[in-house]
């Protein structure tokens, strides 16, 4: 390998570390801005969710076929992403600020940086996923 | 030579006064204690973790004489003077200004100095090092990370138009009182380190600059002299910042000055998150008080109540 080479991997090694360092790209409080809205907006569409399961008794509520129907009606599909994204990111930064007090190593705070990231967007990626099958949409 | 003999005398007069003050304090405390009980237990902390790291913490009790006004400082000095020489006690000022006698008496965060015993209500006092700070001696701890923090906020205030060499004219820095009120109460801290020993967010994280550190900049992000404010907020929209604070109020609970840093740590928050209205009412009433038909307004009202 020639001087260059070493030189240029050792920069993108020095770049990817330093993405990694600056995995919160967005400043604290900006996170904490966001943590606040999706706790609010969260709260407001789980309570229009409750209020759609107490049109019909509860129990026919949960009935497969009317789970189905809930999921083919597009608005309400919608509010199920809805829920599912805000109550994704609120939760996933509220578990990564608890996790950040465990330890103050920058390895840590890294790994809970990026632990949270690919957690959460699976969740949401599986979430949606089901939401798609169950609207009707085939995904290939 | 005169001068000097009259000097000796006076002395030897002085040291003759206090002796018999003294006497007459020791009877006083002899037949008080015998005839109702003025003596408490005193139970003290006990590690030396700078000359032996192995060394095993205990308490040692010591039975010290008690008048209404014997703060638990005077407690502490009175059983190092005549039982045990060697505790370690940290003080300096004794009227709760320096705030270097912080210790945990009864398991509250106080200063050992603005503690009286009979305010206490127990016939034990014990008495423990500052929780979430190392060890030195005794009851003395380390307080070099406590210091670091408040120096991470840059306590001071930052102007660009001020210290200018070569401009000899001294400038002038105006503050109204609407200002001052902003941030009066928090300039009261003495750096003590309760609210620091008294945060449980602190006891996990020891990168959390603290209440008493986010209060002060707090303290000097209000100042309106203050010019270097975005700096001032990135030092703590950090990961390990202000955000951590859970808000227990617990530091507010222990200041021994009145100050609330919980408060001062709200205040900022809501800087950060670009919501502050209490701060935009003072600032509406200021731009009236400028106005001269306010003033006017004011005059005449002044002159009415005068009649």
């Amino acid at each position: 390998m020639t001087s260059d080479s070493i030189k240029n991997n050792r920069n993108k090694n020095k770049n990817m570390t330093k993405w990694f360092s600056d995995i919160s790209f967005l400043r604290e409080s900006q996170i904490m801005k966001i943590h606040y809205i999706t706790g609010v907006g969260a709260l407001f569409v789980v309570a229009i969710h409750i209020m759609m399961r107490l049109i019909m008794p509860f129990n026919m509520s949960l009935e497969f076929e009317n789970v189905i129907l809930n999921y083919k009606n597009i608005f309400y599909a919608l509010l199920l992403e809805s829920i599912l994204v805000l109550i994704a990111i609120h939760g996933f930064n509220g578990l990564r600020v608890i996790l950040l007090e465990l330890r103050q190593t920058q390895i840590w705070e890294r790994g809970v940086n990026i632990l949270v990231i690919v957690a959460m967007i699976g969740i949401i990626a599986y979430g949606t996923r089901t939401i798609i099958i169950a609207n009707g949409f085939s995904l290939g | 030579m005169k001068i000097f003999k009259k000097d000796k005398t006076k002395k030897i007069t002085n040291e003759r006064s206090l002796e018999i003050e003294r006497e007459r304090s020791n009877k006083s405390t002899s037949s008080s204690s015998s005839s109702n009980q003025k003596s408490k237990k005193l139970r003290i902390f006990r590690i030396n973790a700078v000359q032996n790291p192995n060394d095993v913490p205990h308490f040692d009790e010591f039975q010290v004489p008690v008048k209404r006004w014997t703060t638990v400082l005077d407690a502490l000095l009175d059983a190092k003077s005549y039982q045990d020489s060697s505790i370690g006690i940290r003080y300096s000022c004794r009227m709760a200004s320096c705030g270097s006698c912080g210790m945990k008496i009864n398991g509250i965060p106080r200063l050992a100095c603005y503690t009286k015993i009979s305010d206490l209500d127990t016939n034990t006092i014990t008495c423990e090092p500052l929780p979430n700070f190392p060890y030195i001696r005794d009851l003395v701890t380390d307080f070099s990370q406590f210091f670091a923090h408040h120096r991470s906020v840059m306590p001071f205030i930052q102007n660009k138009k001020a210290d200018i060499p070569d401009v000899n004219e001294l400038s002038e820095y105006e503050q109204s009182p609407q200002d001052l009120d902003k941030f009066l109460q928090f300039s009261y801290c003495i750096k003590c380190g309760l609210c620091y020993s008294a945060c449980p967010t602190v006891a996990t994280d020891l990168k959390f600059p603290g209440p008493q550190a986010l209060s002060q900049a707090y303290r000097y992000y209000a100042d309106s002299r203050d010019s270097d404010k975005s700096n001032r907020l990135k030092v703590i929209d950090t990961s390990h910042g202000i955000w951590r604070c859970h808000f227990a109020g617990s530091c507010s609970n222990v200041c021994p000055k009145g100050v609330d840093p919980a408060l001062g740590i709200q205040l900022l928050r809501s800087h950060l998150l670009g919501i502050s209205n209490s701060e935009k009412k003072i600032a509406k009433l200021q731009d009236r008080s400028n106005n001269n038909s306010y003033r006017e307004e004011l005059e005449e009202e002044e002159e009415e109540e005068e009649k």
